[in-house]
């Protein structure tokens, strides 16, 4: 009976083979196509000397652009830059997602929609925060600043023109922006503590700090390396707030390492060098998501 | 009991805390829909007006050529000049509504191999495609500028729309390896018992099962492509620019409209809220490529 409904047809035929083939195939031709082929294009072209808006075709330089790049001080100082960001906001988001997770670890009617809440930020544009995020910080029309002025009377703050502010307020854009995945991160770790360590510690008298320190910390500190690397890989994604929100200056004082590479390529048209920065980042990169996928792997294990 | 009572009390103070916490951290999305619905004037008043009248102005100005919108093509129909931000709207959704569809569909195929087959080298081939996620879009986009204008597709919906299907695969292939594997293989093993091939059995037993899943992986895609930046600004001119970049870059004639700008960005964000809702319960999944149950 069963036998007879199975038609036959094309989808009969398909071996176990076929199938591993028919489902790949179009994932690696789509990855080939438009990430593995240019990546291969701008190796090559981080040899040469070419600017993709002239006509002139590339010209060999071999290892040039990159002994000029790792020898520039200027290149350093973005890197100095980029890391001194990405140190101050990711500590920032830490201890602020942390706070709120040990919070909201406890049951209560409505949490589901208040840690929703507490979530958005991470989910919107943030080419589009960034972008309003000018207007909040604003010296004369920001709302910011009014507050501040009113709350503790501080006098007003050039948050985005100033050299001495601006990668402060990047900081607090970004802050806004990343907190919540600290806050989910952390959220998740709370979670996997199993309840009874906590009741056998609290029989033992055991203080605040113990609990914390040998409970509370082992568990979620795998995550919480999980978000560093994730967060350091994604500084060198960091352009969308740069470029609305300070355009990399007062001078080059906010031009973290992405934004940098952005002007060498589509403002200078330095093809060459700036794909041999790209280069630069890419092992950077590839080496960062090495330990994370090891890391990942890791954790699907347990 | 007392302890009791005390531990309720204590909790109350928690959520107070909590609550007031949001609504401080929230404040600048509420402050983008009060500047939003003021009038100009209004918008740039210090002390802020806190109570007004609010108006829908804004909203309807960015749709209409000259009285506000984004830079751009205008478009005449009959009587009604519309502003060039309706056009980068609608590319918008349609660049991120096919892509996502592309990519779910494309991925949570390779996803299932990825899954039940152990492949030669599946861990590098894994690694690959993370990889490619993980790729900041302002390395890859260099080459890419230089291939799309030579092939004609600088500045085209289809342009916009292979490259996000890309970085949504990896994606889509990660996420959903991590739904399907919870899938039980005694799906698709009754059934190829049953005399079904494994084509078959995948089709009528395991993609059914697999639609949960896909639908978070979908929306999850879908908000990506929406807020996506990057690209749009340097693989699209007037044709194909969709709403972040042009929200981005609208600098009115007559210095910055705020409420403008604003509306802009409260259009572009409601549906994201909507959207986070229905994803809660997967949101940290998403965030850590399957890795995390939550």
């Amino acid at each position: 009976m069963k036998e007879r409904k199975i038609r036959g047809g094309f989808g009969r035929r398909v071996s176990d083979n076929a199938l591993k083939i028919y489902f790949l195939v179009p994932t690696f031709a789509l990855l080939l196509f438009m990430i593995i082929f240019p990546l291969i294009w701008s190796l090559y072209l981080s040899f040469t000397r070419y600017n993709a808006v002239a006509q002139a075709p590339p010209q060999f330089v071999g290892l040039k652009n990159y002994a000029r790049l790792l020898s520039d001080p200027e290149v350093w100082a973005r890197f100095v830059i980029t890391g001194k960001f990405v140190a101050l906001a990711v500590l920032i988001e830490f201890a602020l997602g942390f706070v709120l997770a040990l919070l909201l670890n406890r049951e209560f009617k409505g949490k589901g929609i208040i840690t929703t809440l507490y979530l958005l930020p991470m989910m919107f544009s943030p080419v589009v925060i960034g972008k309003f995020f000018a207007f909040i910080l604003d010296t004369n029309w920001g709302i910011l600043n009014y507050i501040l002025g009113i709350l503790f009377g501080i006098p007003k703050i050039a948050w985005t023109t100033s050299y001495k502010w601006a990668l402060y307020s990047l900081v607090i854009a970004d802050v806004w922006i990343w907190t919540p995945f600290m806050l989910l991160l952390t959220l998740a770790g709370l979670s996997t503590v199993p309840r009874y360590l906590y009741e056998a510690a609290e029989v033992d008298r055991a203080s605040g700090w113990f609990k914390f320190r040998y409970i509370t910390l082992p568990h979620i500190f795998p995550l919480l390396i999980l978000a560093l690397l994730f967060r350091t890989m994604d500084a060198f994604r960091f352009f969308d707030i740069v470029y609305v929100l300070t355009g990399g200056g007062p001078g080059y004082s906010t031009q973290i390492l992405p934004y940098y590479l952005y002007k060498l390529a589509f403002q200078y048209w330095y093809t060459g060098e700036s794909c041999a920065l790209a280069y630069i980042f890419l092992i950077i990169i590839i080496a960062l998501s090495n330990i994370y996928v090891n890391y990942l792997n890791k954790l699907r294990a347990v | 009991m007392n302890y009791l009572k005390k531990q309720k009390y204590k909790n109350y103070i928690i959520i107070g805390i909590l609550i007031f916490i949001l609504c401080i951290y929230l404040f600048p999305v509420y402050w983008m829909f009060a500047t939003a619905t003021k009038t100009k004037l209004d918008a740039f008043s210090l002390p802020p007006k806190w109570v007004y009248r609010p108006i829908m102005d804004n909203f309807k100005n960015i749709f209409i050529a000259g009285a506000g919108g984004a830079v751009g093509r205008v478009e005449i129909k009959g009587e009604f000049k519309w502003s060039a931000f309706p056009h980068q709207l609608f590319n918008s959704i349609i660049v991120s509504f096919i892509s996502t569809g592309l990519a779910v569909f494309i991925g949570s195929f390779s996803a299932y191999v990825f899954s039940r087959f152990d492949i030669k080298g599946k861990n590098d081939l894994l690694f690959i495609i993370l990889s490619s996620r993980m790729l900041p879009p302002i390395v890859i986009v260099i080459p890419l500028v230089i291939m799309y204008r030579t092939l004609g597709l600088y500045d085209t919906r289809i342009g916009l729309i292979i490259m996000y299907t890309v970085f949504n695969l990896a994606f889509t292939v990660w996420i959903m390896r991590s739904f399907i594997d919870e899938i039980p293989r005694e799906y698709e093993e009754a059934a190829m018992v049953d005399g079904y091939s494994r084509f078959q059995a995948f089709f009528k037993f395991v993609l059914p099962e697999m639609r949960p899943g896909m639908v978070a992986t979908a929306i999850f895609s879908l908000i990506m492509a929406w807020n996506e930046f990057t690209f749009a600004l340097l693989l699209t001119g007037e044709n194909a620019r969709t709403a972040p970049p042009a929200i981005a870059q609208s600098l009115g004639t007559a210095g910055i409209n705020w409420g403008h700008i604003a509306a802009g960005s409260g259009l572009m964000v409601i549906p994201v809220v909507i959207f986070t809702f229905l994803l809660r319960g997967n949101l940290i999944r998403g965030f850590t490529f399957g890795a995390i149950k939550g």
